[in-house]
């Protein structure tokens, strides 16, 4: 750069950057074999069966020396180093503007003439919307319609209640603060159907608040929580209210699983119960509301979509 | 010139770099860019490691894919994790497991594609408010801006994705709530949670189409929308801080070449191997604890990723409010879930014109960046914004913070909804008054620089590099 004998100040100046980066280039050297001893480390660990620790750790090395080696570099060895460019307007100028618009006029009216161009502008833009809208139809395809599969379950009058294994269930082996979960005969793991048999204490259970009759001191309750659909999975039989894990929903099982606290807006609906021939549980209809979280008709109609009053045994 | 070029050996790379020249003549325009200026603030690198992360995501992802099955169908478990032998589970979840017990560093791409994900978001968001608290959204930057929240929502959506992919009982846990949200929507949302899902949940196509999702349709609007984020950021050149030589018309920085591509190179480097760390030691979503998802189970403590908090405390925070208004229902989940948040992501979209309104107040071009003391309103708004979010943040988790706090749950929820009306008012006018003395206590550099450039008549302090 300077031709000139640099001078004493100037000298120890320049000294001093080349030792610099001398001491920089060796940390980057060092860094670098330090990746690759890592990385041939890696491929020894990985050939010799892996180990899910060791692997990262060795990856860790392998990069941090790639990284320390270059950072070393950019900062040490090329120091640092400042440049400025100019920035122009974001934006054409007028004259570059006009120029494109009359290109733009002049192309087009020689395709195009005269006033058929806007008629034959907006027919195009009318096919253009309607194939697009026909391409969209076909997403119908991905599904089936809701219809009225949302207030209805596998249970009906009649049908045995059965345990996780398949067990029907007769009252007396429900004994109070007893919780299970409970499906209808031959429809074991129905998300839909999946409710809890709850044994309530003695004289807990309010009868006036239920919706739908029931045997004893047992009360079912559709399991799926009325907020964001998950289970209702937690029973604090000391003051008898489920309590859904996800957002903390709490439904009082003695008060016809009103809502006690937390975000979900109605109760859980209940499953009328009666006992069969054999002595065993059975429901005598379907839930007494949809089930799951809420949606926007789940009011309309409900009688009869939920089948009910036809099916009361 | 000629003379040092024969003094110079011609290696092969010389050679190849003669041979494209002669096909695409790239040095010409390339020359350019080799000075493109960088600024050399750290700040201007968060989202330099959000996009290492998304390599990291991509590299990892793939290899994911090559092992994993989606399909509902159950299977028998037979590999050699003993406490689920002989258990009937999805063959998505067997194909989980097979990846992380069988598949020789399987479990390592699958927890460092985990980290990245967390970290992807993470450094999103950290780059989003660079942006927003020193004005870089203003104009000409506003469309970037736009494409930046756009980007946020992908990476939301590729996270809850991919989350509920493994169809362990945590994930299907939160699908269930991310469906039962859908299905709220009033008249269109039974008929929309039918064609995700292909059916009632749990459908059997369920697990297929967000296969799908995560690993076609969102990366593809990723590397869309980021190809065109980057686009324009080059297009545009980057904002600078104020100094002596920065100005409204240049840009002042490290040249591209070398520094810059030393530092990039760098950070990467440091990105992929914290990100290695990371999946190595430190274990993440051990999915064969959680077990198959089974739809009639659950388990409590359940919280989604962190990214997701926010929409968690929201539907925590809601009052039971369910009302059925002219025959339609309006579940407790629509408003916090679908209103709030389309409030706060039309408001992020929405930004840069609301700023150039009420708060910049100015439709000029900016390329000089504000501290956030520059403007105190902006920071107030900022700091406000922030601090709503962290309470409901908080509130994602309330059962866990009153159970460790041996403090009623009720409680705890009100005490939080109370926080979200008080706290954020309180931090966004601390802010605001700090900004404000801050501001009286000094001459900010831009007034600085308008004082000096009073004082030399307007003269240009630096010697510009043409383009």
């Amino acid at each position: 750069m300077a031709s000139a004998e640099p001078t004493g100040a100037q000298a120890e100046a320049w000294r001093r950057q080349r030792e610099q980066q001398d001491r920089g280039a060796r940390v980057a050297a060092i860094s670098f074999v330090v990746a690759i001893i890592a990385a041939f480390g890696l491929m020894a660990v990985y050939i010799s069966g892996g180990q899910t620790q060791l692997e990262g750790l060795l990856l860790f090395i392998a990069f941090g020396g790639v990284g320390t080696g270059l950072g070393v570099w950019g900062k040490k060895v090329v120091g640092p180093k400042i440049v400025v460019e100019e920035r122009f307007p974001h934006r054409s100028t007028e004259q570059d503007r006009d120029e494109f618009e009359a290109a733009y006029e002049e192309s087009l009216g020689e395709a195009i003439i005269g006033g058929r161009r806007r008629f034959l502008l907006r027919l195009l833009a009318g096919a253009g919307a309607s194939l697009g809208l026909a391409l969209l139809v076909p997403l119908r395809s991905l599904g089936p319609g809701p219809g009225g599969v949302m207030f209805v379950t596998e249970w009906e009058a009649g049908r045995r209640l059965v345990d996780a294994n398949g067990n029907p269930i007769r009252p007396e082996d429900v004994g109070a603060d007893e919780v299970r979960t409970v499906f209808p005969a031959d429809a074991v793991g129905d998300a839909k159907a999946q409710a809890l048999l709850i044994g309530t204490r003695p004289d807990q259970l309010v009868l006036d608040e239920l919706a739908a009759e029931t045997v004893d001191t047992l009360v079912c309750y559709s399991k799926i929580c009325t907020h964001a659909g998950c289970p209702v999975g937690l029973y604090r039989a000391s003051v008898g209210e489920l309590i859904c894990p996800c957002h903390q929903s709490t439904f009082d099982v003695n008060q016809g699983a009103e809502v006690v606290s937390g975000p979900a807006g109605r109760p859980l609906p209940q499953l009328p119960l009666g006992i069969d021939d054999e002595g065993y549980l059975v429901a005598t209809g379907g839930f007494t509301a949809p089930v799951g979280p809420s949606f926007w008709n789940m009011t309309r109609d409900v009688e009869s979509r939920l089948g009910r009053g036809t099916q009361e045994s | 010139m000629s003379a040092t070029q024969t003094r110079r050996r011609q290696s092969a790379i010389d050679n190849l770099a003669r041979w494209l020249d002669q096909r695409l003549d790239l040095a010409s325009g390339s020359k350019k860019y080799l000075n493109k200026a960088f600024p050399a603030h750290w700040s201007f690198l968060l989202g330099e490691v959000a996009l290492f992360s998304l390599v990291v995501l991509l590299f990892t992802g793939t290899f994911l894919a090559l092992f994993y099955t989606p399909d509902a169908r159950t299977v028998i478990y037979d590999g050699p994790y003993a406490p689920l032998q002989g258990a009937e589970i999805s063959a998505a979840y067997n194909s989980t497991l097979r990846l992380s017990f069988e598949v020789r560093a399987g479990l390592l791409m699958r927890q460092i594609h985990h980290w990245a994900a967390l970290v992807f978001v993470a450094a999103i968001v950290a780059h989003m408010l660079r942006v927003f608290f020193t004005g870089a959204f203003r104009k000409p930057r506003e469309l970037n801006w736009v494409i930046g929240v756009g980007l946020l929502l992908l990476a939301f959506a590729a996270g809850f994705t991919g989350y509920s992919l493994p169809d362990d009982l945590l994930s299907g846990t939160g699908l269930r709530i991310g469906y039962s949200v859908v299905l709220g929507i009033p008249f269109i949302g039974p008929l929309l949670g039918f064609l995700l899902l292909g059916g009632e949940y749990p459908g059997t196509d369920t697990i297929s189409r967000l296969h799908i999702a995560h690993v076609m349709l969102i990366p593809a609007g990723l590397l869309g929308l980021l190809g065109a984020h980057l686009a324009i950021l080059i297009r545009q050149k980057h904002t600078h801080k104020p100094s002596k030589l920065a100005r409204e018309d240049n840009v002042v920085g490290e040249p591209l070449f070398p520094s810059q591509t030393l530092t990039t190179l760098s950070l990467g480097a440091f990105t992929i191997a914290v990100l290695s760390l990371l999946g190595g030691l430190f274990e993440i979503n051990p999915v064969w604890l959680y077990g198959t998802y089974e739809p009639y189970e659950v388990f409590a403590p359940a919280q989604p990723d962190w990214y997701m908090g926010w929409t968690e405390g929201l539907v925590r925070l809601w009052p039971a409010w369910e009302w059925t208004v002219f025959g339609v229902t309006i579940p407790s989940t629509l408003l916090p879930a679908v209103g709030i948040g389309g409030v706060i992501f039309t408001t992020m979209f929405l930004w840069p014109w609301i700023d150039k309104k009420w708060v910049g107040r100015d439709d000029l071009e900016h390329h000089l960046l504000e501290r956030p003391r520059d403007n105190p309103l902006r920071t107030g708004i900022g700091v406000a914004a922030l601090t709503l979010m962290a309470v409901i943040f908080v509130a994602g988790s309330n059962d866990v913070i009153a159970s460790n706090l041996t403090m009623g749950l009720q409680t705890l929820t009100n005490v939080l909804r109370v926080a979200c009306f008080v706290l954020p008012p309180i931090a966004g006018w601390l802010a605001y008054r700090m900004a404000r003395s801050l501001q009286a206590s000094e001459v900010s550099p831009l007034e600085q620089k308008a004082q000096a450039a009073d004082a030399s008549g307007g003269a240009k302090t630096s010697e510009a590099e043409p383009r």
